[in-house]
């Protein structure tokens, strides 16, 4: 993946700059909804991670998946698994154990599933997401469909110092912007990389990077683990914040959402996507604020961005950007 | 297990699976004929259901309230390819995918405003409420042999349509050489506005028929979606034939599932579909 136009960087630098500087400025622009829009852009954020994960298969590798809400769950649900009823979990430890078992999993699904192509993948993935679902969903493993309590969040220790309190609202907002922003500047570190470049000329012609000598099947595993298992986190971060898992995070409907705010935010941009997350999100609650009938401007503003803008919000933005920079290069 | 217990159970199954493939091969047919994903499929199955049952506030009939149904679904399914389908034929899949999307949010959204949110029923009409006694304390109901009756015909007359008339010939000369069949002269635009329309109607007409046997609710399009789809990519995308026998293995498998181990009925539909792509990853039939 090529480099963002610089102008593009500053602009995404900005946003990011001031999701930074919002808890400081909050109280004063929206004094009765400060906290109630502090938790949403929390839990924005983690989605963001999530359409970022999906994009890194949908966008990069060409693989459509519509079950990766069930590696978001997953994490979400080893967090309640592993954590003590009446006490606080060792992050140090549940924070890696969720992230390897959802890793063995999305390899597991990902072996069976990257054999199929096309419309195909996409199915087989919504069979293992719904298996998913209905695991959870149908089991007494934890709570069965009506879902799971995290009584107290995991603590953060250091030296038996707690660095982090994760009850805070504030700082899990900040640890949502640092998952944002990391999780970012690591996929473009990966896409940067002889892997990466593997992984998106596999989702442009498959037969020709197989042609070149290379063995796409290992590297589409690997992608889909990858992307699962940092939906895998994305999930975990979710069930800290809510304190809440109930199997509907698993389910297609879930992965559906991830998907149109791959699609809305532009695939294969990795930054597109995650503006998705905060459009769709942004905008389910401003129709919410307005109209009990809410779907409705929703599916009208999910066609009319289909229609209008082929490639999303993310290749709008490149489009104008890239047109400004080459005219300025030409200057 | 009885025999005769058994036999409900096979006949329950046929009458589920012969209901899916009403509704798939209008998903399969639009997939395969005109390269859309449709995830509004659904919709029009609810849509069916839900005019049916409104339509019986004002007339008295069962057959009545479907006959004038299905035209109004007929002229839903034409409008929405014409205005919104139409673009994005030339487009990625994934964009399909978003529209139709879109159209389900709007399609249960309507449906809330214009019909609430209450689960509704339909009465089994009167003619057909009875049961056929099979020993002294088991039956079966007449009016699911009618259901069953009803797509087993509509099964072969589509096989006779597609293979035998002229318009069966354009819809399968649409399918391998859409830009070939233009050239040829005929109106294609207008081939695929019918092609979709009568994807509708079918999902409206399997929606209505179910009606009196299951209950009309929010959300009923999405469920029917889901296992639409397992069916479809079961038999291989596009195939008629594939459609039918993916339909009879889930409505056995997902009946049968709900008999022998009630906890995990859901789980052994997608199970199946796992297996079968696992062995064949294109489907029965690609």
């Amino acid at each position: 993946m090529s480099r963002l136009p610089r102008s593009l960087s500053i602009l995404l630098s900005a946003a990011i700059i001031l999701l930074a500087v919002y808890p400081l400025f909050g109280d004063a622009l929206f004094p009765n909804k400060h906290a109630f829009l502090m938790q949403k852009l929390t839990g924005i954020m983690v989605m963001a991670v999530m359409a970022m994960s999906l994009d890194l298969l949908v966008g990069v590798a060409g693989l459509v998946s519509m079950g990766h809400a069930a590696f978001f769950g997953l994490g979400g649900y080893m967090l309640a698994l592993l954590s003590p009823e009446y006490s606080a979990a060792n992050l140090w430890v549940v924070l890696p154990a969720a992230l390897t078992v959802v890793a063995l999993a999305s390899a597991v699904v990902g072996y069976l599933s990257i054999r199929t192509s096309g419309i195909y993948f996409i199915m087989v993935t919504l069979a293992f997401g719904q298996m998913g679902f209905y695991f959870f969903n149908d089991s007494k493993l934890a709570g069965g469909s009506d879902g799971a309590y995290i009584m107290v969040k995991p603590a953060v220790e250091i030296l038996g110092v707690s660095v982090l309190n994760l009850g805070d609202k504030r700082t899990l907002y900040y640890v949502g912007l640092g998952a944002l922003v990391g999780v970012y500047r690591l996929l473009r570190v990966l896409l940067a990389s002889p892997f990466g470049r593997v992984v998106s000329a596999i989702g442009v012609n498959e037969n020709r990077v197989r042609g070149l000598g290379f063995d796409p099947v290992a590297y589409k595993l690997l992608a889909f683990t990858i992307g699962g298992t940092v939906a895998g986190l994305a999930g975990f971060l979710a069930a800290i914040q809510y304190g809440f898992v109930n199997p509907a995070t698993l389910s297609w409907h879930h992965s559906g959402e991830a998907l149109v705010m791959v699609i809305l935010g532009g695939m294969g941009t990795l930054f597109g996507p995650a503006i998705g997350a905060f459009v769709f999100e942004l905008a389910r609650m401003g129709f919410e604020s307005v109209t009990e009938h809410w779907l409705l401007p929703m599916g009208m503003m999910i066609i009319g961005i289909v229609l209008l803008l082929p490639k999303g919000i993310g290749g709008l933005l490149l489009q104008l950007f890239s047109g400004r920079s080459k005219m300025e290069g030409g200057q | 297990m009885d025999i005769w217990f058994f036999l409900i159970q096979v006949l329950n199954g046929i009458q589920y699976g012969l209901l899916l493939f009403l509704v798939a091969s209008g998903l399969t047919l639009i997939f395969g004929i005109m390269g859309i994903i449709n995830l509004a499929h659904g919709s029009f199955y609810m849509l069916g259901a839900y005019l049916t049952f409104w339509l019986l506030q004002s007339v008295d009939s069962l057959l009545l309230a479907i006959v004038l149904a299905l035209p109004i679904s007929a002229a839903v399914g034409y409008l929405i390819e014409a205005l919104l389908v139409r673009v994005l034929y030339r487009r990625d899949h994934l964009d399909q995918v978003l529209l139709t999307y879109g159209l389900i949010l709007i399609f249960n959204e309507a449906q809330r405003m214009l019909w609430g949110g209450d689960v509704h029923g339909i009465k089994v009409p009167a003619a057909l409420n009875w049961s056929i006694p099979l020993t002294e304390s088991l039956s079966y109901p007449v009016y699911r042999i009618a259901i069953s009756a009803v797509c087993a015909a509509l099964a072969v007359g589509m096989y006779l349509v597609i293979q035998r008339t002229r318009f069966g010939m354009w819809i399968r000369a649409g399918a391998s050489n859409r830009d070939m069949v233009a050239a040829l002269g005929i109106n294609v635009k207008l081939l695929f506005g019918a092609v979709f329309a009568l994807g509708a109607v079918l999902a409206a007409l399997s929606g209505a028929i179910a009606a009196p046997i299951s209950s009309i609710g929010p959300g009923m399009g999405d469920t029917v979606l889901i296992i639409c789809f397992v069916v479809v990519v079961i038999g291989g995308v596009g195939s008629i034939k594939g459609a039918f026998l993916g339909a009879l293995l889930i409505g056995l498998a997902d009946t049968f599932g709900k008999v022998l181990a009630p906890d995990f009925a859901s789980f052994s539909v997608y199970a199946v579909m796992a297996v079968v792509l696992l062995l064949k990853p294109r489907g029965l039939f690609a």
